[in-house]
């Protein structure tokens, strides 16, 4: 159990007072989410017959609200003492793609501030891409 | 000996566990006809005021709401909330920034939803962290005063992104902080294009008609 150690019911701390946070924001919730990275990456691990992890392919979108920065810091503190203490964490950032009804198609968006077609410039319609914050490969040691 | 690595996918969503949770939580509130709003802002954007005179007017048209309420540390919150007689309770967070979906429902344990018509769920004033995480709920609202400046939606668009109705609050204070109305609408419509958007004061009541209109059009 990767939060073993953690008493049942505690919680994760969103921040630490471990002087690698020390320059980050105290709203920071990346810790908890590289957590819940290292439980999925558990339970695909022990599926496949315990394999090392080489590394965690990570997609990550804009509108995911989490910041890959901290992510990556975040990470590198909670694979310790884990199977995934060497483990590499690689993340993809996504784009932002919505449906845009004035051109009839998926197009990118102008930006996570401007949620408008970059082609035309209507405001989106519907999201396609861009919350994705998705555990999308294992590279395994064979 | 040499390692080849080899690639698998595997394509699961992160907060799959939450999210897995948040499920079953809709259908418990479905099933028991509970509509559900949580509410996420900065700290001091007057979501605690807002949420009392919303439990205490709901109240007095023989609604049974109830509210579950986020907060790092202290109870001040549930004690104000409790004011309004409706059945409020603490979820102390300790140092954790947000809300997931089974501390919901580790609050919810021993309460009979049955006996609700609504369930509001404050979470931690917090413009960042909340805004991953599925609480189950039907609606989110993102509350912005207008003491806090026009450009906040642009700053932290993600939560803008992920409320469903945006609530602009202290409107008694609007002409005092010189409170923009079209610059702060446009920024919203800019990071979520055709959110709804109401303006109200919970000091005065001024447009609590509108949200409780809103809330009425929903109970179940």
């Amino acid at each position: 159990m990767i939060r073993s150690g953690v008493p049942d019911g505690a919680l994760i701390e969103c921040w630490s007072r471990q002087p690698a946070w020390a320059g980050y924001d105290k709203t920071v919730h990346e810790l908890s989410i590289a957590l819940s990275i290292l439980e999925v990456a558990e339970e695909e691990m022990q599926r496949r017959g315990n394999v090392a992890v080489e590394a965690i392919y990570l997609k990550v979108g804009p509108l995911s609200g989490v910041v890959k920065e901290a992510l990556l810091s975040a990470y590198e503190l909670a694979r310790e003492q884990t199977p995934f203490a060497c483990s590499r964490l690689v993340i993809e950032d996504m784009p932002i793609v919505i449906f845009c009804s004035r051109c009839g198609t998926e197009r990118p968006a102008r930006s996570v501030q401007e949620l408008r077609c970059a082609q035309c410039d209507a405001p989106a319609d519907q999201i396609i891409h861009g919350r994705e914050l998705q555990l999308a490969a294992l590279e395994l040691a064979e | 000996m040499s390692t080849t690595p080899r690639i698998v996918e595997v394509r699961q969503n992160v907060l799959k566990h939450n999210d897995e949770v948040a499920r079953g939580l809709r259908k418990a509130f479905e099933d028991a006809g509970v509509y559900v709003v949580s509410l996420v802002s900065s700290p001091g954007s007057g979501k605690t005021a807002f949420l009392e005179k919303t439990l205490t007017l709901l109240r007095g048209k023989n609604f049974r709401p109830a509210a579950l309420v986020g907060d790092l540390a202290t109870d001040n919150d549930a004690a104000r909330l409790a004011r309004s007689q409706a059945p409020v309770k603490q979820i102390t967070t300790g140092t954790l920034c947000h809300l997931e979906a089974a501390m919901i429902q580790n609050a919810l344990a021993d309460w009979r939803l049955g006996d609700l018509d609504f369930l509001f769920i404050e979470n931690v004033g917090n413009l960042v962290c909340p805004s991953s995480y599925d609480l189950g709920e039907n609606l989110r609202l993102v509350l912005l005063s207008v003491t806090e400046g026009e450009d906040k939606p642009l700053k932290y668009p993600t939560i803008f992104n992920s409320a469903d109705v945006a609530v602009i609050t202290k409107l008694d204070l609007a002409q005092a902080v010189e409170f923009d109305h079209a610059a702060a609408h446009a920024n919203i419509q800019s990071v979520r294009p055709g959110m709804r958007l109401l303006e109200l004061s919970a000091k005065t009541g001024q447009g609590m008609d509108a949200w409780l209109d809103l809330l009425a059009s929903q109970a179940r």
